[in-house]
């Protein structure tokens, strides 16, 4: 039998206090512990790039960090993308661009587009391909998701 | 006929009305359903492709705390032969119910056997270790070519061939077999035909098992309600036709005791028309009386759903020295894998589409393999010959020494020609989707660099159409909700609105479209096959009709006058006769809305329909590829797709349906296939293994989109979702023989398969042979 166990974290901004399995990935405890179902699950074993967050600052598939180990950690998850209630330019190009088609890629792919401009505000096409290379659309074949991306830092 | 109406919404880009909902995660996906006491599902899977099940202990696994049941078949109602349904899609309760757990045997590697729900899904998953299941091993079957010999090894002992028009069968014949159906396609006389040919290409033809890839697994939660009814929370295609009704048929309860409520989809292409979960959660959720969800992992996701046939095809095609292809002729066998129902009907009725051959003959055989229940894929059946066919018509360009997109515009099918399956085809953009792709800046274009090629290849797909029933409300606010039962699974709301909006002239952000539950809204067809965009606006365009003449009369009736003095502006707002100060009387569809009541009540429009939208579409692709001769890889260089659409009405979806449907043919031309060891275990169900196109490993892929009106709908649509997955295995592999001098007849290409043909060609020992 499994422990429970206590873990402090700032999640979105905000200092949350919560309990999880001591099994939990960040992945469940994220979606089941504390309700933040926008970051999904594509594969669980780190392929997919569905559950894709920010963890002090470093891109990570949730599914693959243990909750235990987000003591004291900040997270972002795509809930904490929007400024002050509005959408972050990434968001309003993917809006515009049309980048998504079912949607259950892109709280994946807007985390990871978001760390790539914030650590290469002007990236090439190809620089956001090896970027992306890490999260699957099966729905968009890629090019207005890239296209999205482009304009976003476009405008930025 | 209002095609050449010139529209005023139809073919803009406004931002979908779910859009803000799916870029800020508050978009609730099935998986994302919580409910109090809610239980978590797993199952327990078969480690062996073909086995009897003996036994099965579950005594170790309820004693744990935590684990509130453990179902098998057995807590199914009568998993008998009794037949449910009539006609070509009828089956027996044994092989609906044996799909999602096992009945007697295991039918393949990650069959369910049982499953377990318990308080949390870690204690689910310590629980079906605990299950112990005793097996009898039997021999596994998992090619068409194996398991059509007369000595393999038998899934089902009691099938029998079904022949076309039920042909007698000799009484001695009469033993069991995996070929579950034959069906033959003919036109004219192909075995006289081969005399009038001056040159014949054979060719024999491989493509893998490929699973459909959608990045969400497949998910269901189930809760009973006090008074005996079930409400389903599913990630399906169709809440009424792959949901409710066959749950009531394997519950067997009255479809009206289950409330099918749709989630947002993530993903199915075709793979989301199964039942899968929400029997399982049913029945867990009744043992226990709590809410079940069972959410599939990834690895499940591929071992036991999807896929689509692995194929086997031998073809044959003849023409004369002036390049008029006279005779085609294929014999294709499909993996249905455990149970019948492969996409090669499908593929045989798609058969050489593009192309008006006077002489047809198709053999498709439907057989069984122990590999997971093949589910549709965009398009279903379809790409396979397709690359056969367009292959065999390089081939003959080669032999007669033509340009290969010439040979094909000389034969291309044209509106009045007759297919096999008795269709005469309608007004379509056969001929010109040809002719532009050879115009094409890309067709052009000059091909440098070592090891490239250009290849090319054309698709047909019959778009289908269905029921629907769809309700819209005038809200008092000058809003307009629409309510629908056809689930949106790329981007669906965006045309419905639009075409509420394109009709009354109202802003678009003002309409509101919802998908509603089983209980809210008339029978409504799964969304598959290219018909859904199309069925549903050209049902919503006459709802929307409908609301503006209500409205008018409504208009009328104020202002006390006939009908005939209310004029509808393109603003929406209405003018009607003079008023006191000679001006004529007008309102705003705002203020119009806001006097309903008190004036005669709500206004609604409403439409249940079987319409036929549907209609034949056509699609050519050109591809630019480099092989790398020291490694096999094929690098994708340039990629273009011509279509023609009728009419895009939301450009940017169109255009969308063309580049994801292009890449899933470019992961099954290059990288995708089920690898089975030969024991029938499956060694590549995670997707590191299972390879899908990356976003690193494609192009921007361009889109030509030309739009001849589709005369069987008021604003010209065609469906779009399954053209583009049909040319790419054709294209690529065009493409990689110009490329490299050697054609590819088995697909993917991978670079152990190609590697072993460069090494061929050039005289030296292949990968096995050296290793
Ligand atoms: S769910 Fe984490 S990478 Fe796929
Ligand atoms: S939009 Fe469906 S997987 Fe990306």
């Amino acid at each position: 039998m499994s422990q429970r166990i206590i873990v402090n974290s700032n999640i979105n901004g905000e200092n949350i206090e919560f309990m999880a399995d001591e099994r939990d990935s960040l992945l469940e405890a994220l979606r089941d512990r504390i309700g933040l179902t926008g970051v999904k699950e594509g594969c669980n074993n780190g392929n997919c790039g569905a559950c894709a967050v920010i963890m002090d600052g470093r891109l990570v598939n949730s599914c693959c960090v243990m909750a235990a180990e987000c003591q004291d950690a900040s997270i972002t998850t795509v809930e904490g993308l929007e400024k002050d209630g509005q959408l972050t330019t990434l968001q309003q190009t993917f809006l515009e661009d049309a980048a998504l088609q079912c949607g259950i890629c892109t709280p994946g792919f807007l985390v990871a587009a978001t760390a790539l401009l914030e650590f290469n505000p002007h990236p090439t096409e190809h620089e956001i391909r090896f970027w992306l290379a890490g999260n699957l659309c099966r729905c968009t074949g890629y090019d207005k998701i890239i296209r999205a991306v482009q304009h976003a830092a476009e405008r930025a | 006929m209002t095609t050449t109406e010139k529209f005023r919404i139809i073919g803009t880009r406004p931002i979908r009305p779910d859009g803000i909902d799916k870029v800020t995660g508050r978009a609730d996906y099935g998986a994302d359903v919580h409910l109090p006491r809610m239980l978590h599902a797993r199952l327990v899977r078969s480690p062996h492709a073909h086995a009897i099940i003996k036994s099965i202990d579950v005594s170790k696994a309820l004693a744990l705390p935590g684990v509130e049941a453990v179902v098998t078949a057995a807590d199914f109602p009568d998993v008998n032969d009794e037949r449910t349904g009539a006609g070509p899609g009828a089956t027996t309760r044994r092989f609906l119910i044996s799909n999602f757990i096992a009945t007697d045997k295991a039918l393949y590697y990650g069959h369910p056997v049982a499953a377990v729900a318990a308080t949390d899904p870690h204690i689910a998953e310590d629980a079906i270790a605990l299950i112990e299941v005793e097996y009898e091993v039997l021999d596994p079957v998992m090619t068409v070519e194996r398991a059509m010999q007369p000595d393999s090894p038998i899934l089902h002992p009691t099938m029998r061939t079904a022949e076309p028009m039920g042909a007698p069968k000799d009484a001695a014949e009469d033993k069991p077999t995996n070929i579950a159906s034959h069906l033959q396609l003919a036109m004219g006389d192909v075995a006289a035909a081969w005399a009038d040919c001056d040159i014949i290409v054979e060719d024999e033809f491989h493509t893998g098992t490929a699973h459909q890839g959608y990045i969400e697994p497949h998910t269901a939660t189930a809760l009973w309600n006090p008074d005996g009814s079930l409400v389903i929370y599913s990630s399906s295609q169709g809440i009424f036709q792959i949901v409710r009704d066959p749950l009531a048929t394997i519950l067997k309860i009255p479809s009206s005791r289950i409330r099918a409520i749709p989630m947002e989809i993530g993903g199915g292409f075709g793979g989301k028309n199964r039942l899968y979960c929400e029997p399982l959660a049913a029945i867990l959720a009744q043992k226990t009386g709590r809410p079940v969800k069972l959410t599939m992992t990834r690895e499940e996701v591929i071992q036991a759903t999807g896929p689509t046939s692995g194929t086997y095809i031998r073809g044959k095609m003849g023409a004369k020295n002036d390049g008029t292809i006279v005779a085609a002729q294929f014999w294709m066998a499909y993996e249905a894998g455990a149970w019948p129902g492969s996409g090669v009907g499908g593929g045989a009725n798609h058969a050489f589409g593009n192309y008006n051959i006077p002489n047809t003959l198709v053999d498709g055989y439907d057989v069984v393999v122990n590999r997971p229940r093949n589910a549709a894929y965009r398009a279903p059946g379809v790409p396979a010959p397709t690359f056969a066919c367009e292959s065999l018509i390089d081939e003959l360009a080669e032999r007669l020494d033509r340009e290969p997109m010439d040979l094909r515009i000389q034969n291309a099918s044209k509106q009045g020609d007759r297919r096999a399956n008795g269709m005469v085809l309608p007004l379509s953009g056969n001929q010109e989707v040809m002719e532009s792709l050879k115009n094409s800046a890309h067709y052009r274009s000059e091909l440098t660099g070592s090891n490239t090629g250009r290849g090319v290849a054309m698709g047909f797909w019959h778009a289908g159409s269905g029921s629907h029933s769809i309700n819209a409300v005038v809200n008092n606010d000058g809003t307009v909700s629409v309510n629908t039962g056809a689930v949106d699974i790329g981007g669906l709301r965006a045309t419905e609105a639009m075409t509420v909006a394109e009709v009354l002239g109202i802003p678009y952000e003002s309409i509101k479209v919802r998908v509603m539950d089983t209980d809210a809204i008339g029978y409504s067809t799964l969304t598959a096959g290219s018909g859904t965009a199309s069925g549903t606006s050209a049902s919503i365009y006459k709802v929307a009709k409908q609301i503006k003449e209500r409205l008018i009369e409504r208009a009328a009736k104020i202002w006390e006058t006939d009908v005939a003095n209310v004029t509808w502006e393109p603003d929406a707002s209405l003018t009607g006769p003079a008023s006191e100060d000679g001006k004529p009387k007008t309102m705003t569809f705002r203020q119009l809305a806001s006097q309903l009541q008190g004036t005669g009540g709500p206004v609604s429009g409403h439409i249940d329909t079987g319409g036929a939208t549907g209609g034949p579409t056509y699609a050519g692709h050109i591809v630019d590829v480099q092989v790398d001769t020291d490694t096999g890889k094929v690098t994708i260089l340039r990629y273009t797709c011509v279509t023609d659409v009728g009419k895009a009405m939301h450009p940017s979806y169109v255009e969308g349906q063309l580049q994801g449907g292009a890449a899933q043919g470019i992961g099954m031309a290059l990288t995708e296939e089920y690898f089975y060891d030969d024991k029938g275990v499956l060694r590549n169900a995670s997707l590191l293994d299972y390879r899908m196109p990356t976003a690193l490993d494609l192009p921007m892929i361009d889109t030509i989109v030309l739009e001849i009106p589709n005369p069987g709908h008021p604003m010209g649509v065609r469906g779009v979702g399954e053209i583009p997955i049909v040319p790419p295995m054709g294209a690529i592999s065009n493409a990689i023989a110009d490329a490299i001098g050697v054609r590819p007849r088995s697909l993917p290409a991978t670079p152990r398969v190609l590697l072993d043909q460069i090494l061929d060609r050039d005289g030296e020992k292949g990968v096995d042979a050296a290793s």
